[in-house]
């Protein structure tokens, strides 16, 4: 069984920042199969919100069958899920969309995070057995940072310069000289087409993870799709699905 | 307890398919429902050549439904005959092609490539609201709706259902065109034309400005219309709009719909076809009816 739709309990929830909230659930059918950078449907228990809410595996216990998710509250469903408290139950499908590739060893590794970008990154840091780097971007407040610090060096950015380099990822990534065979980034539009355009000059393998609005999460609908430069297996124009092709794209396979 | 009915001439084991575009092909929610357990899949529209559709954001959630303006993004005949008619048939249930096109010689060449092979039903989508040319444009007018429903009819070797607009002052009009250029049913209703603004951004919240409506927001709207196409013709009718449960479909059956398509529903619930199908049987036990076609149009 590859991905399940199911209603699981939660293990707590806790508030990292006034909007952002971190939530465990147990859920050992679909931590067998996940793995970093997937994501999970949300659902609304209110049958007036009809659509899951997509939100990207931030942490695996695989001992445990839990899975965490990171999120910010954007509307209201996301607000909703931010009430539940643990022992309460959520109905959730996944593991949806492709994940990160897994990188040979020897290879060194910039994981690239900006805002609600930064959570998919954790996981992967986690998962990778090789040389690792974080760049971390936020706007003011940080929150995560310290969750990677056991498995590498942490740069972060701020835009206010509240912490760390003053400005954004690719400014902390230059002011630190940070040099890398491997690029992987998730974080809003602008900065994945600004770290798409550097990996690409400084010729550095670089996979992006994308978002869009979605409906199905499957694949079927055709809502969420990006475009790609070569025609797409599903509808042969220039569309790739994000829920089911991607969210993890190579950059070059991606026009921004 | 017979579930079965007949849309022109083709029996279904039940009245549940799938509503067109929210199902692909089949292919994604074969991993979820059994497609032996449905009546007829309804592929999503296919053009005579591959089309992108409109850029994104494509869908925006609305209380009680959802606003989608996809643009009719398909790949086109040639591989929608090489590759998803082979995949459906798989399966023991009722293939049903929907066909768009910008121009009646574009729904012809779909109909005509689609001739000698094995499918049941042909959908004609003259309702499409998101797309510029054709589509809706065929779907507004009367005289457009006879004129596209006898060329079609003219090439089509498998039965046409042609697939109405609620987007119009009299739906039994364009019922009524369509019956009178020798269409053999009707699909009703498609999606509403609607409109959502992020006030935050200050934006449309989907790219085209505006889409069609879907979901439970719109049931009653589309009982109201299969109800009065019912009553003003005398082809068999497949009633769509919002139906979420078993319960929502019989009340389509009552209003005088032979079959109803479930959309929106899937994206909540993946399982909603086969579950759907399953609250009919338990309605039918409920109430001790033995055959479904009892239900059609038997609101007193």
């Amino acid at each position: 069984m590859a991905k399940v739709k199911q209603t699981v309990v939660i293990n707590s929830q806790k508030k990292l920042l006034e909007d952002v909230f971190c939530m465990w659930l147990h859920c050992p059918e679909i931590v067998k199969e996940a793995h970093g950078g997937q994501f999970l449907s949300l659902y609304s228990a209110d049958g007036a919100k009809l659509l899951p809410r997509p939100i990207s595996i931030c942490e695996i216990d695989r001992e445990n069958g839990n899975l965490c998710l990171v999120y910010r509250v954007v509307g209201a469903g996301t607000r909703e899920f931010s009430t539940y408290q643990a022992k309460d139950l959520i109905t959730v499908m996944g593991p949806l969309g492709n994940g990160f590739p897994q990188i040979s060893p020897e290879k060194k590794v910039l994981l690239i995070g900006g805002g609600i970008g930064i959570p998919p990154m954790l996981q992967m840091a986690k998962e990778l057995n090789c040389e690792k780097t974080a760049v971390l971007g936020y706007r003011d407040q940080l929150f995560l940072n310290h969750e990677f610090e056991p498995y590498g060096k942490v740069y972060v950015a701020t835009e206010d310069g509240s912490a760390g380099t003053r400005g954004n990822v690719l400014d902390a990534v230059r002011e630190n000289g940070l040099l890398a065979d491997v690029i992987l980034a998730c974080g809003p539009t602008p900065m994945l087409r600004a770290v798409k355009e550097y990996g690409m000059k400084q010729k550095i393998e670089t996979f992006l993870s994308m978002e869009e609005k979605m409906a199905c999460g499957i694949g079927a609908c055709l809502a969420c799709v990006c475009q790609s430069e070569e025609v797409d297996a599903h509808s042969h124009v220039h569309n790739k699905r994000i829920c089911k092709d991607g969210p993890v794209f190579r950059a070059e396979e991606v026009t921004l | 307890m017979n579930t079965k009915v007949t849309i022109a001439g083709v029996e279904l084991k039940n009245p549940v398919m799938t509503a067109s575009g929210t199902f692909g092909s089949g292919t994604e929610y074969s991993e979820f429902v059994d497609l032996n357990k449905l009546g007829a899949v309804v592929t999503k529209g296919v053009a005579n050549v591959p089309w992108p559709g409109n850029n994104t954001p494509r869908i925006a959630e609305t209380y009680g439904g959802m606003i989608n303006a996809i643009g009719l993004q398909n790949p086109g005949i040639d591989v929608f005959v090489e590759r998803d008619i082979p995949f459906l048939k798989q399966y023991d249930t009722k293939i049903v092609v929907n066909v768009c096109g910008k121009s009646v010689k574009d729904y012809v060449e779909v109909v005509e490539r689609l001739s000698e092979e094995s499918v049941d039903l042909l959908e004609i989508n003259i309702s499409c609201p998101n797309v510029k040319e054709g589509g809706i444009a065929f779907g507004q007018d009367p005289k457009a709706v006879e004129q596209i429903t006898k060329e079609v009819k003219k090439y089509a070797k498998q039965p046409v259902i042609m697939k109405l607009s609620p987007n119009v002052t009299d739906i039994t009009v364009m019922a009524k065109a369509a019956q009178e250029a020798g269409a053999d049913a009707l699909s009703l209703i498609n999606t509403l034309t609607g409109m959502k603004i992020d006030i935050h951004k200050r934006t449309f919240a989907v790219a085209n400005k505006t889409g069609g409506l879907s979901g439970p927001a719109i049931k009653p709207v589309a009982v109201r219309m299969v109800y009065q196409v019912a009553q003003a013709v005398n082809l068999p009718i497949i009633g769509m709009g919002g139906i979420m449960t078993g319960e929502d479909a019989v009340e389509f059956l009552l209003a005088g719909a032979t079959a109803v398509a479930v959309g929106t529903a899937n994206f909540q619930n993946p399982y909603a076809t086969v579950e759907i199908a399953k609250g009919i049987e338990a309605y039918m036990e409920k109430y001790g009816v033995k055959d479904v076609k009892q239900l059609i149009g038997a609101v007193k």
